[in-house]
């Protein structure tokens, strides 16, 4: 057993409820960091933790809050990113549903060295049950002192609240959920100013990720160096990893970030292996945005190394022959499965989620959609393989925010990987309607792209 | 159009003081979730009411409603099956059950029932990805489908609108 620090208590009964969650030694960390701690010692510990963003960018959380402006006179707020909405990524969800005062304890711990008075969860409208157990915890932590004016005496005072999303993937981009917590269109915002200097209602503002704000929690209880002591190098701590597809157990899985990819998905303490005795194909690693990997490409590196859950071993060999970390939305593919028309659900979520400011993502991720639905139905061109190509290479870097790269980079790795399975859809237009091109792509030795 | 009760007004109020003084606007995405759960989708007039309400421009709510997928606007049935499709789902057979729907209620995707009763819907990833296929029905998932589950779902269904009629 790995060690666990977010869900170490998630199975004791009614840990939902402020008793038992406070019993099981909740809300210590609110002490120490209230009558113990200034607001910079927290985030110090933050800092020396290593902790990086879970949201799916990986940026050192501790430097994202040392950013923060602190203009005397403007009040500052803490937006949690509950916006989960990456294909592949459900573990906020678990989160918040199974254990809502980890989160309110992180929050409030978090909001304390920010100097946020009002602190706001965004949540993505879909997930329209779980505000009412996000404002249960929140009613029991006020009802009891964690909440309210002058907490445990500190003089520090502190409200959540909780504000539903109406469903729009762009609004997990931090400026996008920014202007959507304004009550506007979640068209992402052109950065500089970035939020830490103008957020929202133009105040300093932080943006974090639920599983972000809930491993603070851990942080401050042991110390930002144990914290830091366990993982792997730039990979401290432990990660929520949401998986799924064609295994065996599917779910949410917190992992110390030293087990091989391999034992991840064999074992029977995570996955269990691919459902019925199938074999694995491939697997999107984390969240539909990072490139696929072949199953050869997954378990070893390019080098022959193994590869590892952390997000060094990852995003080993770029993405030539690499991936990313990214939410910990883990796809497994068996043998079974079609790669061209894995591509095309994807690449329509991007169409149907690109907010429309920028052309090239508002024309690309369309003409993406169209193309490889037309090579999923066995009308398309062996020109369009290369048309393909060429569009999402004129979409990436070239929009406001990142949703244009998180559409171009599934279809560039699903062309790198699986150029042949595009192919034999092109030459094989009645056949691709009945059957899958299926493992033959490993039959052929492990070629390295240049 | 029917206005809100006093129990919604003052919830509008609630929302309204979360944020600081003169950002009211901020309210527009629940206030709009209330209005909807009031009239089951969003008409002009509904809108024009919610823009009154916050005290903004009309078009300011219709640039907003238009823009996230959860507002509906034009009627949709008592019940919308919100069948999710992206990747994850769709490897795990999401296809199928949209097929089964279809042949069950008679209906295409976007289309509601005569007896106003279902539409149907697809959707793209709601987050329920380990639990696939899946689909929303109003404020709950329905995970794990199998076309017995989509029969006994339907079956509920019927049977709760015959209690309520």
């Amino acid at each position: 057993m790995g060690v666990k620090l977010l869900l170490e208590k998630a199975h004791v009964e009614g840990i939902r409820s402020y008793e038992v969650y406070r019993r099981e030694g909740g809300y210590r960390a609110v002490e120490k960091a209230l009558k113990t701690m200034s607001p910079d010692a927290v985030t110090e510990e933050v800092k020396k933790s290593g902790l990086r963003g879970r949201g799916g960018a990986g940026f050192p959380s501790g430097m994202k809050w040392s950013f923060l402006a602190k203009p005397e006179g403007v009040p500052r707020h803490l937006v949690c990113n509950a916006d989960e909405s990456e294909p592949g990524t459900f573990k906020d969800r678990y989160l918040m549903e199974f254990l809502p005062h980890l989160l309110i304890e992180g929050l409030i711990v978090s909001s304390f060295a920010l100097g946020s008075n009002a602190t706001y969860i965004y949540i993505r409208g879909e997930y329209a049950w779980i505000p009412d157990i996000l404002e249960q915890a929140i009613a029991e932590a006020k009802a009891n002192g964690w909440l309210g004016k002058n907490i445990l005496g500190s003089g520090f005072d502190c409200e959540i609240y909780v504000q539903r999303g109406a469903g729009a993937y762009i609004c997990g981009e931090e400026t996008a959920l920014i202007e959507s917590l304004e009550g506007k269109r979640g068209n992402p915002r052109i950065k500089p100013p970035f939020p830490a200097v103008k957020g929202v209602w133009d105040r300093p503002t932080v943006v974090n990720n639920v599983e972000t704000l809930a491993a603070v929690v851990p942080i401050i209880n042991m110390g930002g160096e144990e914290y830091a002591k366990i993982g792997v190098g730039r990979s401290t701590g432990t990660k929520l990893i949401s998986a799924c597809g064609n295994i065996n157990k599917p779910g949410v899985y917190e992992i110390d970030m030293t087990i091989s990819v391999e034992e991840f998905i064999y074992s029977d303490e995570y996955c269990g292996g691919i459902k019925n005795g199938k074999r694995l194909k491939a697997c999107i690693p984390g969240g539909s945005s990072v490139p696929i990997l072949p199953a050869n490409l997954l378990l070893k590196t390019a080098k022959g190394e193994t590869r590892y859950m952390n997000y060094e071993s990852l995003s080993d060999g770029g993405f030539a022959t690499g991936s990313m970390m990214g939410s910990g939305g883990f796809i497994v593919l068996d043998e079974d499965q079609c790669v061209v028309k894995n591509t095309y659900t994807l690449a329509r979520f991007y169409r149907h989620e690109s907010c429309g400011q920028c052309s090239p993502c508002r024309e690309g991720t369309g003409w993406m959609e169209k193309i490889l639905k037309n090579i999923d139905m066995g009308k398309g061109k062996m020109s369009d393989i290369d048309l393909l190509w060429d569009i999402q290479r004129k979409i990436e870097g070239n929009t406001i925010c990142p949703l244009g790269d998180a559409a171009a980079w599934p279809v560039a790795a699903a062309i790198r990987h699986f150029r042949d399975e595009f192919e034999w859809h092109v030459k094989n237009p009645q056949e691709c309607l009945t059957r899958n091109y299926g493992l033959a792509h490993y039959a052929d030795p492990l070629v390295i792209p240049a | 159009m029917v206005p809100f009760s006093e129990e919604k007004l003052a919830k509008v109020q609630e929302i309204i003081a979360r944020y600081p003084e003169g950002k009211q606007k901020s309210a527009l995405l629940p206030v709009l979730h209330l209005a909807q759960e009031v009239h089951g989708w969003l008409s002009a007039e509904t809108m024009d009411y919610v823009a009154s309400l916050l005290q903004i421009e009309p078009i300011e709510v219709y640039e907003v409603a238009t823009f996230y997928s959860m507002y509906n606007l034009k009627p949709v049935g008592k019940y919308m099956f919100e069948v999710c499709q992206t990747g994850p789902c769709m490897i795990n057979g999401s296809d199928d059950i949209v097929d089964y729907i279809k042949q069950r209620l008679g209906i295409g995707v976007g289309e509601t029932t005569p007896d106003g009763l279902f539409t149907l819907k697809t959707v793209e990833c709601l987050g329920a990805c380990g639990y696939a296929p899946m689909m929303q029905l109003g404020k709950h998932y329905k995970e794990h489908l199998t076309r017995e589950k989509v029969d006994q779902i339907i079956e509920e269904c019927r049977k709760q609108a015959g209690q309520l009629n």
